[in-house]
């Protein structure tokens, strides 16, 4: 009796399964491969025109876009001439127009920053990484608030628009995550002072709301400072905007230290790794992995609650819109303002959010152990 | 090796006595006393619950014990950190599931704690790094990522982490009891290799082919006791304890 079966002929070789290629492939694939399918491809695609024809005549069909004054807007559909005659109070706020060339200077030593760090064939990382953090900040300081090397003071009062909702989200963002991940690593200290310091912080800075910490800030503490010490509105409105989000990150970061297996640390520590060694090297690298789509989620609840501070008489994006609408001049426009606000906004905000998708297709090592 | 250990070198690599350990109210390590010599290989086997992993944990601290007195490489255990650190720089320490960093490539999980603990240049790193991969035949694995190896590639790539930081001596924490059948040996291999060079070893596992070959002691653990201990013949041909010969007819019976 044979106890075996072995195989003496391959199975033949076939053809590759058929890849639906091209738009049309696609189509028939996904849209129209039953024809309930069909007829539901149909009426929805009638339903979004139906829907988005309007929206897109009045934005773009029929609006207008050339003019420096009212008369130029026909009212048939909107009239964005409000928005470029006040493009440089949007961009610029306040700022003294002679002045102008500083906050250019900041936006663009920024932009070559960020594209300098997030393109990742570029060299030398780790200096203009340092720079960025260091460096630029005291440059753009000193630019921004001058009264020093020649240049004319301008005081926070006049700092405004797309100029002012940057220097809060950058400050808010680069300020928070830092803060956050040592008040993460606290919370899970063994030492009860600290633990207990960090959990108080987090839990406080959490349980009230913004608008209440920007109110704090902009009218209760001037009542318990000495009279002669003043601080700048924009200046606290920053430092409670940066700790109130900071107990925020601190309990994403804290959600990525839980997922990293004990056995990481144990590693590290039989190594010979000091806690910060084992913090920073081998814990932290991959818990802030995990936790990217939770930290940019929050930087983007950061970027938009920025508009908050309208609340304590600070002009950012929304706020200088805002005022423009109230303008004798441009008196109607309410929509088209809103409209570009939000445009703005969506524009930062989705690019974190493509950027870290990004971001985490790179970093991503094959599978976990 | 430093000079601590240069003044030590015919202390005991390692002297447990009277070791307690509780976990709350639950006695994990009752009394253990155990001397390990310089170049002196043992396998430490017995039922899962038993402590061996904790005993072995204790000696470079990874667990806390609560009584007794451990002394490795010439230097007493106590809780202060520059203390249990500078131990942990001369004990080796291989996880039952490698504990590899995922972040890493298999070269700089291997350099990382050179540069960074040893403070070795990167370019000496990466050469002592190179040699000891090329010794558990990996090398050519070098730039991979752990999570692109198989059980027993990543298994071998611990070995060779632990040993860049040239120990005193390897701690074994079963290193092969997560790996599928057909990988143990590749670990194996290595092990026994690293034995016949005469490095000092502690090794928890079930592999009694293992304990037969390279081990010049066998110690048999329950409920947190040294119940026997012999030399590999006399251990398996003519266990003393009850216990024992239970034991090992039920891993030894089929």
């Amino acid at each position: 009796m044979e106890a075996t079966s072995t195989r003496t002929e391959m199975i033949p070789e076939r053809r590759a399964p058929d890849m639906r290629r091209g738009a049309a492939g696609w189509l028939r694939a996904n849209l129209f491969n039953t024809p309930l399918n069909g007829a539901v491809t149909v009426v929805t695609a009638a339903l979004l025109a139906w829907l988005l024809w309007p929206a897109l005549q009045w934005s773009v069909l029929q609006a207008d876009w050339l003019g420096s004054s009212r008369e130029a807007c026909s009212g048939e559909g909107a009239c964005w001439v409000f928005i470029s005659a006040r493009f440089e109070s949007i961009v610029y706020g306040f700022y003294p127009a002679a002045e102008r060339w500083r906050v250019d200077l900041v936006f663009l030593l920024m932009a070559v920053l960020v594209a300098w760090l997030a393109i990742p064939r570029l060299p030398g990382k780790r200096w203009v990484g340092l720079f960025a953090l260091v460096g630029f900040p005291v440059v753009a300081f000193f630019l921004l608030v001058g009264g020093s090397f020649g240049l004319e003071f301008v005081p926070t009062r006049n700092w405004g628009g797309v100029m002012l909702t940057l220097t809060i989200a950058t400050v808010g963002i680069v300020g928070s995550l830092p803060i956050g991940v040592v008040l993460a690593l606290g919370r899970r200290s063994k030492m009860p002072l600290v633990r207990g310091f960090c959990v108080v912080f987090i839990e406080f800075w959490r349980g009230v709301p913004l608008i209440t910490v920007l109110f704090m800030a902009s009218v209760m503490l001037p009542l318990f400072v000495p009279t002669q010490v003043e601080f700048d509105k924009l200046l606290r409105a920053l430092v409670g905007i940066m700790l109130f989000w900071s107990a925020y990150m601190a309990e994403v970061v804290r959600g990525g230290l839980q997922a990293i297996p004990r056995g990481q640390e144990e590693a590290a520590k039989a190594l010979g790794m000091g806690y910060w060694q084992r913090m920073a090297l081998i814990v932290l690298p991959q818990a802030l992995k995990l936790v990217i789509p939770g930290i940019v989620n929050t930087f983007i609840a950061l970027f938009k609650d920025t508009s908050l501070v309208l609340i304590i008489g600070l002009f950012d994006l929304l706020a200088i819109i805002r005022a423009g609408l109230t303008d004798s001049e441009w008196l109607g426009f309410a929509t088209e303002g809103y409209v570009f606000a939000a445009l703005v906004f969506w524009v930062f905000c989705f690019s974190m959010s493509r950027y870290s998708q990004h971001i985490e297709r790179r970093l991503h090592t094959g599978h976990r152990n | 090796m430093n000079q601590a250990n240069a003044a030590q070198a015919d202390s005991p690599m390692i002297e447990i006595t009277g070791l307690n350990k509780w976990y709350g109210d639950f006695h994990v390590l009752r009394d253990i006393d155990l001397t390990v010599a310089r170049g002196e290989r043992i396998v430490i086997c017995g039922p899962s619950g038993s402590g061996k992993s904790t005993l072995i944990r204790c000696i470079n601290h990874l667990e806390e014990h609560q009584e007794g007195r451990i002394v490795v490489n010439g230097m007493p255990m106590t809780r202060d950190v520059k203390r249990i650190e500078q131990i942990r720089r001369s004990v080796g320490m291989v996880f039952q599931h490698f504990n590899l960093f995922p972040h890493l490539s298999v070269l700089d999980n291997c350099c990382i704690s050179q540069t960074w603990v040893q403070k070795k240049p990167r370019a000496e790193a990466e050469r002592t790094a190179m040699e000891i991969l090329e010794r558990v035949q990996i090398a050519d694995q070098a730039r991979k990522y752990p999570g692109q190896l198989s059980g027993g590639q990543q298994q071998r790539v611990a070995i060779a982490r632990s040993l860049c930081m040239q120990p005193e001596v390897m701690l074994f924490d079963e290193p092969t009891s997560a790996l599928d059948p057909e990988m143990i040996k590749e670990v194996l291999d290595v092990m026994i290799e690293l034995a016949e060079e005469g490095m000092t070893m502690l090794c928890v596992t079930h592999e009694m082919g293992f304990a037969k070959t390279v081990a010049d002691r066998v110690i048999f653990m329950d409920q947190g006791q040294i119940i026997e201990e012999n030399a590999p013949e006399p251990f398996f041909n003519n266990p003393q304890s009850e216990r024992t010969q239970l034991f090992l007819s039920q891993i030894l019976g089929h």
